[in-house]
């Protein structure tokens, strides 16, 4: 292990500042005496003061920068983190998601991958002593066409293979499964068949948010909200301004000070061009909104997550009865994540084919977050050209799933110098050798 | 709604047209290395701000365009370059 080039420095003069101790674990008898007395709750996680050097700084506390610290100091005893965040913890893609979690990938690799993070989703609750109301309710991806139909039966085949619950089921079976969906011959697409993956479910992705940066914190690694990365300091590199590959990362400038850090983890989905182009690294990445929408609650009646890639849809119903629409991404890349009342007609127009009944129901709001998509749907992780930089980006559609795993796979590779094997196939040179792992075929709806 | 303007259509909406993107120039296949031609193939700058990209007048006169837009804002203005950027010598 490669534990001994990071120092286990104490984060002692943060705790004086800041005067509080880690929150203690959640209990029933600590609600009950809460409930009892009225005191308030003690905060998940504390505010610290900007110090001068860390052995590790991660841009972005969304889901994966702060499961990536949480591993970090879980794993591998790195705590002295800091999780800086531009806006406000898990304001980005990790809170404007759809919650969905899966693991019926068309690739074995990334079968793997996302299988991995559906057993760490399993047991978070209780890992994390937070309730991430994890509810596994199982998710039909409908197939309107013999091609679609195909596609299914090669992915179920693949998940079969790995020990992956996933079938191919009929439209009676659909319809037994989610009665409000319309199985008829009747729509203008109609339902011919669908992928039936009884492990997936929804979860709530603020409390996987907060659960991680709880943890994190209690462990001593530092979040520092409204923190903004201005640019990546680095020598020796090829670069006219002594950045790029060959080079080394040195320190991190922010709105809040210069800090100097030997490793810095790009985890800031939609904005890591801009970060890695800071370091003199360029992806493979352009940036694409895309857009959700909920509607007023109702009587629970769609016990299913129900996708449709033709129909470019995907629903659930939350614990509270809001259904909560999510759609492909927006045609053209753009930074700019305002919606369209176009999409937000195309998408209701799409919903009421797959269920006609919903045509009273009112839409309560809708909002966008950014999708860094990569040529192969397939993300972009582990070391780049430049030494002590490494990037967890390139995630698109797929990122919320995916959160606990790369977040316990890049703490290994940061902690250990060696690119883990599950993160090996999605490493940046995969483009230069042309080994690309095409994932297009699993994307919940077609982009 | 975001209107592109097409030389020959005028302002349409980007529902009639497809996006192209970034396009890099192309690297001579002669000469150019494996590196550079993946880069050309896959890297993007993906800046956030001004830049200049290219349109496909899809449901119109069919023509590809350039147009400068700003990725933060969306506001778009024509581009002075009148088409696609020319290839490298040598196609």
């Amino acid at each position: 292990m490669a534990l001994s080039r990071f120092g286990r420095s104490s984060t002692g003069d943060g705790e004086e500042t800041n005067g509080s101790r880690p929150a203690a674990r959640y209990s029933t008898a600590g609600l009950v005496r809460r409930g009892l007395s009225g005191s308030p709750w003690p905060r998940a996680w504390r505010e610290h003061e900007l110090a001068s050097s860390y052995d590790v700084v991660i841009i972005g506390a969304g889901v994966h920068g702060l499961a990536a610290a949480y591993y970090l100091a879980h794993n591998h005893g790195i705590t002295n983190v800091a999780v800086l965040d531009k806006g406000y913890l898990g304001g980005g893609g990790s809170g404007r998601n759809t919650a969905i979690v899966r693991s019926n990938y068309l690739t074995p690799e990334g079968v793997a991958f996302y299988d991995r993070s559906l057993q760490l989703y399993n047991s978070m609750t209780e890992d994390l002593d937070f309730n991430v109301m994890f509810s596994e309710r199982g998710h039909l991806t409908l197939a309107h066409t013999d091609s679609a139909l195909r596609t299914m039966r090669w992915r179920a085949e693949v998940n079969k293979l790995q020990g992956i619950n996933s079938q191919v089921v009929t439209p009676d079976e659909i319809k037994a499964l989610a009665p409000s969906l319309d199985t008829s011959s009747h729509p203008r697409y109609p339902i011919v068949g669908a992928l039936y993956h009884p492990p997936g479910g929804v979860i709530r992705h603020d409390a996987v948010n907060w659960a991680y940066a709880r943890g994190a914190d209690a462990m001593g690694v530092q979040i520092h909200q409204k923190t903004e990365v201005t640019d990546l300091l680095v020598e020796g590199g090829s670069g006219a301004d002594g950045k790029g590959p060959g080079g080394r990362i040195t320190g991190v400038r922010t709105t809040r000070g210069d800090i100097s850090t030997p490793i810095v983890l790009n985890a800031t989905a939609g904005w890591a061009s801009l970060i890695a182009a800071m370091a003199g690294v360029r992806l493979p990445i352009t940036t694409h909104p895309l857009q959700a929408a909920v509607t007023e609650p109702v009587k629970m009646f769609l016990p299913t997550v129900v996708v449709s890639g033709s129909l470019h849809v995907y629903v659930s119903q939350t614990d509270r009865g809001e259904l909560v629409f999510g759609a492909s991404v927006d045609p053209f890349a753009t930074y700019d994540i305002r919606g369209s009342l176009e999409f937000t007609e195309e998408l209701a127009g799409h919903v009421l084919e797959l269920m006609p009944a919903l045509g009273q129901l009112r839409l309560l709001r809708q909002w966008a977050g950014l999708c860094d998509m990569t040529p192969d749907y397939s993300p972009v992780m582990g070391p780049t050209p430049v030494e002590g930089f490494f990037c967890d980006v390139g995630w698109g559609t797929y990122g919320f799933k995916a959160g606990p795993v790369s977040g316990e796979q890049m703490a290994e590779n940061i902690a250990t110098g060696e690119v883990p094997k599950l993160l090996e196939p999605f490493v940046l040179s995969r483009f230069a050798a042309g080994a690309l792992v095409g994932e297009k075929g699993a994307a919940a709806v077609g982009h | 709604m975001l209107l592109v303007p097409c030389p020959n259509c005028g302002p349409r909406n980007a529902s009639d047209l497809r996006y192209v993107g970034e396009t890099p120039a192309r690297p001579d296949p002669r000469s150019t290395t494996s590196d550079a031609w993946r880069d050309y193939l896959y890297i993007r700058d993906n800046s956030a701000g001004w830049r200049t990209e290219q349109w496909y007048c899809r449901v119109g006169c069919r023509r590809f365009f350039t147009v400068e837009r700003n990725t933060s804002t969306n506001d778009v203005r024509p581009s002075p370059l009148p088409r696609l950027a020319p290839e490298a010598p040598g196609r």
